[in-house]
């Protein structure tokens, strides 16, 4: 039950959570008040949201006098890119170096 | 919804390279080469032949080649052993080279499958993919 995979879904499945972590994506580093204006729902509710994503490490909190600001940490997202993708740039990559290594090379 | 279940997996890519296909063939099978382009390696063109493939992030790659058609095919198995199951991996590599009139139709495809994943992951992928091609949109924007 422990993988990476299981935590991000779990987290990201509650479609209020989503919600604020997408507009910490779109929008950058928010106050849970102005994360609260817009969310239609209870600071304390928002607060919850925030500490469980926190706990996922999707977002990371600064605190400045009395106000929280949260930020998204979109490193913690890489485990759910698609495999596929990852791997085709991997090789697109090798590529580029195996055509540098040939134009070094003798015949 | 506990029934561990295979994912299969599967990336082609193929380039036209402007040189012979011998001339790759060393570069894909000579040990101080393969290190110039993929990884640092103890690979030796023998059927049956284990090795490793030492990646820049520290991990390392179970490799025994599968396939050896001088100038034109090599296949080498490609398996990740990780403490999380979302790492592992187990995959073959096959290179195909084709000569053409200006060099070479090079391409590698890469199949396999990651053991031990939960069907749920599987399934949750389906719905996921719209809600994640946005995120990587994010993604991208923010790099």
């Amino acid at each position: 039950m422990s993988n990476a995979h299981d935590l991000l879904f779990r987290t990201l499945a509650d479609p209020t959570r989503r919600a604020i972590f997408e507009r910490l994506c779109r929008q950058g580093e928010q106050t849970v008040a102005a994360l609260t204006a817009r969310s239609g729902v209870s600071q304390p509710a928002v607060s919850k949201h925030l500490g469980v994503l926190k706990r996922a490490r999707l977002v990371r909190d600064r605190h400045e006098g009395r106000q929280t600001h949260y930020s998204a940490q979109l490193g913690a997202l890489a485990p759910l890119i698609d495999w596929t993708s990852r791997m085709t740039e991997f090789w697109e990559n090798r590529f580029d170096d195996l055509e540098n290594l040939l134009k070094r090379m003798d015949q | 919804m506990s029934k561990p279940t295979d994912e299969i997996l599967s990336v082609v890519v193929e380039r036209e390279i402007a040189h012979p296909p011998e001339k790759i063939w060393r570069a894909l099978t000579q040990p101080h080469l393969m290190q110039e382009w993929l990884m640092k390696n103890d690979f030796r063109p023998v059927v049956g032949h284990r090795f490793n493939l030492h990646g820049d992030w520290g991990g390392v790659l179970d490799c025994e080649v599968l396939t050896l058609e001088p100038n034109r095919t090599l296949a080498y198995t490609w398996d990740f052993t990780h403490d999380d199951a979302a790492y592992r991996l187990k995959s073959v590599v096959t290179f195909t080279l084709t000569a053409t009139r200006t060099g070479t139709h090079l391409r590698v495809e890469q199949t396999g499958f990651r053991p031990d994943q939960r069907q749920a992951y599987g399934g949750a992928r389906v719905g996921w993919s719209k809600f994640l091609a946005n995120l990587e949109q994010v993604l991208v924007r923010a790099e």
